[in-house]
């Protein structure tokens, strides 16, 4: 199978919906310019028009609104966010109205939208241009939240979520652009709300979301050579989120740590961690730990942010630390 | 317009009864702007609108016993109970849904019309709303929205002076909201909102110019509506000075001027008795039906397959 990046992952799911979904169109900020969007959109507003690719004003509010209306009147809109900050103008249309749609009018119309916003982890880029705002939204019900960390993932999912009759939250990282992985050329859904073994083991579970996910993976291979057999889980789906698989694998390792891109106050991992000592408690054989960023907002300085931003080294001592404290 | 006004004083009275729960706003006085605007809409056009939309939901077509029983709660309301007064829809008769966050179907009404731009459906959107809705920031981004792609959306304010308890001018320094669409270069006028005539050809210009590809236009209709911001009062039980403009309105009473005016060329006049019986025969019946059962709590949060025309 051929190598996209994640990017290239992105761009090739929206023009193979565009040329097979006449209903379907792209809105937003930064469309036309590689400034917001990397190789994510790249000529697609050559490809398929700019009546259909809609660069649009810096109306975040209206633009979302604008989309749930089409989605209403039969379109299948992808609104995009650059950044995930500039999406909380639109919280409104997001949460009062995308997802409330189906369950206020008792499923007589529902809200077949994609909601597109990025993370922009790292780069100095500040406390307005890199937040992870997933936990705020897949609070919300009605709502779903997608975030792949893979290349397969990410065309995948963003197919699954725009033929899903429900406003779909797709979540992807611009730290994770470069990422590459085998992806299959022809169209193909990732299932919304089911997680992914990217390793198998023994020992303990790592549950990863997002960037965090490609970390995981990173720290199973530093505690391999720690000889502790990790399993790592990428979660894919927030909302829903594959408690059935994490639950297992925990009920066979006894040990989870739990790696989010997010805050750590009521953050996903909070969501996850409860869920667990829900469920699998007596086969715990110590706390649920978590890997998530401090509660402070990002930092730009690359000093600062180099103690923000946590990573495979992180993910390793927590998992060390559970170990030698079950030892 | 005359069922409209026995359809709210009959929801008047359940309000005060105790017997309607759910908070209601009344449309009586507004009763010709509805009735004006929907003359020119053909069934598949929708209409968007916001907390106080009895008016619309019955003037497009939609049902009067679901709209009682929604109000009431009960199992067969056009929301199922769910929505309430609040939420109405009726996706067959161009419905789409009306919310209570001020100016919040404003966009989707754009979005709708975006939607018929590039299906080149000959469909036209009316975004209903009120005055206190143009103190939002993003009905000005959907005008600019509207403007730049032309699309066929019709905004229509009903400016009824009041946005809940406070006066226009406890909000706004100038009397101009019917220049709110210049700045976008959208066609604006004002229209006296008791004017049923009035508000039907302003508004069936703003909507052929839409359907003919012109683009959006923007009406300000000027009212004034007779009950409180929400319930069956006036307000001035609340405080709010607002008897001498109701003595003022109250002469202004559009349905009896549409009457005056049926009457002078000898046309038709309303069938009171039998607006009266229908109105009954619903109220029966939304009443005899049965509430929701909380066994489906948890259905259609997420619709199973898409419901969307």
């Amino acid at each position: 199978m051929r190598i996209l990046s994640y990017a290239q992952a992105i761009r090739e799911a929206h023009a193979q919906i565009l040329a097979s979904d006449p209903r379907a169109f792209v809105i937003g900020q930064g469309l036309w310019s590689p400034w917001y969007a990397g190789q994510s959109l790249a000529g697609l507003d050559h490809e398929f028009s700019r009546d259909r690719i809609l660069d649009s004003p810096v109306s975040e509010n209206a633009t979302t609104g604008l989309a749930v209306g089409a989605a209403l009147a039969g379109m299948r809109p992808i609104v995009f966010h650059p950044r995930m900050d500039f999406m909380l103008l639109a919280v409104d249309p997001i949460v009062n109205q995308a997802a409330n749609w189906c369950y206020l009018f008792q499923g007589r119309i529902s809200v077949p939208l994609v909601i597109r916003a990025v993370i922009n982890r790292g780069g100095e880029q500040g406390a307005q241009h890199s937040q992870a705002l997933h936990a705020t939204f897949m609070h919300v019900p009605g709502l779903k939240v997608v975030m792949p960390s893979t290349a397969y993932d990410a065309k995948g999912l963003l197919i699954a979520a725009l033929e899903d009759p429900n406003p779909v939250l797709y979540i992807d990282d611009r730290a994770l652009y470069a990422a590459s992985d085998p992806v299959p050329e022809e169209m193909f859904r990732v299932p919304i709300g089911r997680a992914a073994i990217r390793r198998a083991g023994r020992d303990l579970t790592l549950i990863g979301i997002s960037s965090m996910a490609a970390e995981c993976v990173r720290a199973a291979a530093l505690l391999a050579e720690d000889n502790i057999d990790a399993e790592v889980i990428d979660l894919r789906s927030l909302k829903p989120w594959d408690s059935e698989m994490v639950i297992e694998s925990v009920r066979k390792t006894g040990h989870a740590i739990v790696a989010d891109p997010g805050w750590r106050t009521a953050g996903a991992s909070a969501e996850i961690a409860a869920t667990i000592s829900e469920q699998a408690f007596h086969d715990l054989k110590q706390p649920v730990a978590r890997v998530t960023l401090p509660d402070c907002p990002a930092p730009t300085s690359r000093s600062e942010e180099s103690a923000y931003y946590p990573g495979a080294e992180q993910i390793r001592a927590a998992a060390r630390k559970t170990r030698e404290a079950a030892a | 317009m005359l069922r409209i006004r026995r359809a709210e004083e009959a929801v008047a009275q359940m309000v005060e009864a105790g017997e309607a729960l759910c908070p209601c706003h009344l449309y009586i006085g507004q009763e010709a702007i509805a009735t004006g605007v929907c003359a020119s809409l053909r069934p598949l056009d929708t209409v968007w609108g916001g907390h106080r939309s009895h008016g619309h939901y019955l003037a497009k077509g939609g049902s009067l016993e679901a709209m009682f029983a929604e109000i009431l709660g009960k199992s067969t309301g056009c929301s199922g109970g769910r929505g309430g007064s609040m939420h109405l829809v009726a996706p067959e008769q161009g419905i789409l849904g009306t919310v209570p966050i001020v100016a919040g179907t404003v966009p989707l009404a754009a979005g709708a019309a975006m939607a018929y731009k590039m299906r080149r459906d000959p469909h036209v959107a009316v975004a209903f709303f009120g005055d206190g809705t143009l103190e939002e920031g993003h009905v000005h981004e959907a005008m600019n929205l509207a403007a730049l792609y032309r699309l066929p959306v019709i905004f229509i304010c009903e400016n009824n002076l009041y946005s809940s308890h406070l006066h226009w001018t406890e909000r706004r320094v100038a009397d101009n909201l019917d220049r709110a669409g210049d700045f976008h270069s959208i066609p604006s006028a004002r229209v006296d909102g008791n004017d049923v005539e009035a508000v039907f050809h302003a508004s069936s210009t703003a909507i052929d110019r839409a359907r003919s590809g012109q683009g959006p236009s923007f009406l300000e209709c000027r009212t004034f509506r007779w009950r409180g911001h929400v319930g069956a009062s006036t307000d001035i039980d609340v405080g709010v000075q607002r008897r001498g403009e109701l003595t003022e309105w109250l002469a202004k009473d559009p349905v009896a001027r549409v009457e005056a005016r049926l009457r002078a060329l000898g046309l038709h006049e309303f069938d009171d008795l039998e607006i009266q019986s229908e109105i009954e025969t619903a109220l029966a019946r939304a009443r005899a039906a049965p509430l929701p059962s909380a066994g489906r709590l948890l259905h259609h949060v997420f619709a199973e397959a898409s419901c969307a025309s």
